[in-house]
């Protein structure tokens, strides 16, 4: 655990200096286009340090596509990603990782054939430099597997550690999806649409999950359940054809007309 | 919180103690064998740790290369150059050799590792091509087709020789069991794991913050070191490097024992290089359609046994604990 401590340590200095402009993560007039078609068009966001927005908008709207251009999976044809007052605009997947950037995936994105604890692991050494140790066992880091062990209990997944991950059940997978982000501690996470393909009452414990999250880690979610997004967040953003229709607290957003109109259909 | 945390798969475990007992087995058995089934059994071993490192890029990183007679066949006409040009003893043609075949495998890996799945595959063999090319035509350093003989088996200063059948089997099994032993910490460290969740999901991996390309390439080259390990044993063993060792059906083979045994297993590979070398050369007493029975097999694995011949008899771990 201490390693990665000091890890953490090291990439939040690394991500200090910059121009101060106290917003965890600012994308400026950033666009996405797909030969033709602007699936991103000339987004501007700025979430500051731990607050909780969520991203609506209908289907098609772009909402993954702008997730995947934050995370860095697509470059973005045009704009400015900054993470902390820093440029992460050309900046490979893992070094956005490095400072303090994690995922979670619509359509549930884990190791199938490996365990549970296996799983978790992986997302624990990420960050660390451990992940190159080739000399010994995985099993001889005790500070690793009780770092894992930990991450399990806090979504729920403490007993299921030595299961094979493809034997899981549907909501356990999307617990897993959220454990592998918070393992690397983020400072700010996007979360997309973590209660995709879940029943009601497994819906209402991911947003206890989520709710109980660190209250300095900044969220920034997808989520089409609106009853769910709503109780969660404070702050919304629509969008809508990629551009941003809406952007405010969530009582203005509610009430303002265009968005009803074309969201919420009423 | 120490020990009780690390529990890995109990079917790992149960893999290690088997192939420790192969090998125990091996080594009680040896002197009681006739010279044929001992060369065989020392020709298994030398090709186990050829296909064990194959393993490494096939099974657990998901990477097919269908060019690993090029790390082995360099290490191989390295000793056989060195040891009958220059005398050099096993200390200098190994350092050489195993530099030689990892430096290859690191140029190699720069070009090779941006690409997946069937193209990987082909530039690979496309690399492993260009070395079978120079092995045949740079005469001047290779002797082209004739290849090179008469490479003598190292001296070790122990009073015995390993020109004897029996002192170089005990030699090769030896250094087969080291390499199995590095390679399963290495499968086993962290940096295994890591070639695990590539093979599993590349993009996730990225997402947590995996240098994927980074990892892709270490493995790259380790492998071809240990496939550069293995050619030295072969230049001793065979006393003979020629183009065959370099050529296309040495990498197939080499890819047929891997997937026989069981993608994703070490002790699987081993045990699939020991079946395709005593079929080889049983079959081939027969007929000289040796190839067409190989390709029957591997069409039977791929139907009937598609996660090896060790996966079909090892039970898939339930899913609750």
């Amino acid at each position: 655990m201490d390693q990665t401590r000091v890890m953490r340590a090291s990439v939040v200095e690394e991500a200090s200096p910059g121009p101060a402009t106290g917003y965890a993560l600012e994308l400026r007039s950033v666009s996405k286009a797909f030969g033709g078609l602007r699936a991103v068009d000339d987004v501007a966001l700025a979430v500051r340090a731990g607050e909780r927005r969520a991203l609506i908008g209908p289907n098609g709207a772009g909402k993954t596509t702008l997730f995947n251009v934050i995370s860095g999976e697509l470059p973005a044809s045009s704009g400015t990603i900054m993470l902390f007052g820093r440029d992460v605009t050309r900046a490979a997947v893992h070094r956005r990782a490095a400072l303090g950037l994690a995922r979670t995936f619509q359509i549930t994105n884990v190791f199938p054939s490996l365990t549970v604890l296996e799983n978790c692991l992986l997302a624990v050494q990420a960050l660390s430099p451990v992940k190159l140790a080739m000399h010994r066992p995985l099993g001889r880091y005790a500070d690793l597997h009780a770092h894992a062990r930990t991450t399990l209990e806090a979504v729920g997944l403490g007993g299921r550690a030595g299961a094979i991950v493809q034997h899981l059940s549907h909501g356990e997978q999307r617990q897993l999806e959220i454990a592998l982000a918070l393992a690397g501690r983020p400072r700010v996470l996007l979360l997309d649409e973590p209660t995709a393909g879940l029943s009601p009452a497994e819906s209402q414990l991911m947003a206890g999950l989520i709710k109980r999250l660190d209250p300095a880690m900044t969220v920034l979610m997808i989520e089409h359940d609106m009853d769910i997004a709503l109780e969660i967040v404070q702050h919304v953003t629509v969008l809508h054809y990629g551009r941003v229709i809406a952007d405010g607290t969530r009582e203005a957003v509610k009430a303002n007309p265009l968005v009803r109109e074309i969201y919420l259909g009423a | 919180m120490s020990s009780g945390l690390a529990a890995p798969a109990p079917t790992l475990d149960r893999k290690v103690v088997a192939g420790f007992a192969a090998l125990t087995l091996a080594g009680v058995l040896a002197p009681a064998l006739p010279a044929y089934p001992l060369t065989l059994l020392t020709q298994a071993a030398i090709v186990a740790v050829l296909a064990m490192s194959l393993d490494i890029l096939l099974g657990y990183t998901g990477l097919p290369s269908l060019g690993h007679a090029a790390y082995f066949g360099i290490a191989a006409y390295t000793v056989a150059i060195l040891a009958t040009e220059r005398q050099m003893g096993l200390a200098g043609c190994l350092v050489a050799a195993l530099l030689l075949a990892t430096a290859t495998a690191a140029l190699f890996g720069v070009l090779a590792i941006r690409a997946t799945g069937t193209y990987f595959l082909m530039i690979t063999l496309a690399l492993g091509m260009v070395v079978w090319g120079l092995a045949f035509r740079w005469v001047s350093m290779t002797k082209g087709d004739n290849g090179i003989a008469g490479v003598p088996r190292p001296g070790l200063g122990l009073g015995w020789s390993l020109a004897e059948p029996l002192p170089f089997f005990y030699f090769a099994l030896l250094a087969a069991a080291l390499a199995w032993a590095a390679m399963g910490v290495l499968v086993r460290s962290p940096f295994g794991l890591g070639l695990k969740g590539i093979r599993e999901s590349e993009s996730r991996m990225r997402a947590l913050g995996y240098n994927v390309w980074l990892h892709k390439y270490l493995a790259f080259v380790i492998s071809g070191f240990f496939a550069g390990f293995a050619g030295v044993l072969w230049a001793y063993y065979n006393g003979f490097v020629g183009p065959a060792d370099v050529q296309l059906v040495t990498s197939v083979e080499t890819l047929l024992m891997a997937a026989l045994g069981g993608p994703g297993t070490l002790a699987g590979s081993a045990l699939g290089a020991v079946a395709i070398v005593f079929l080889k050369n049983f079959v081939s007493v027969y007929t000289k359609r040796w190839l067409l029975i190989l390709g029957a097999v591997y069409i039977g694995v791929i139907l009937w046994a598609p996660r090896g011949v060790l996966g079909a008899f090892t039970r898939e771990p339930r899913g609750a604990r």
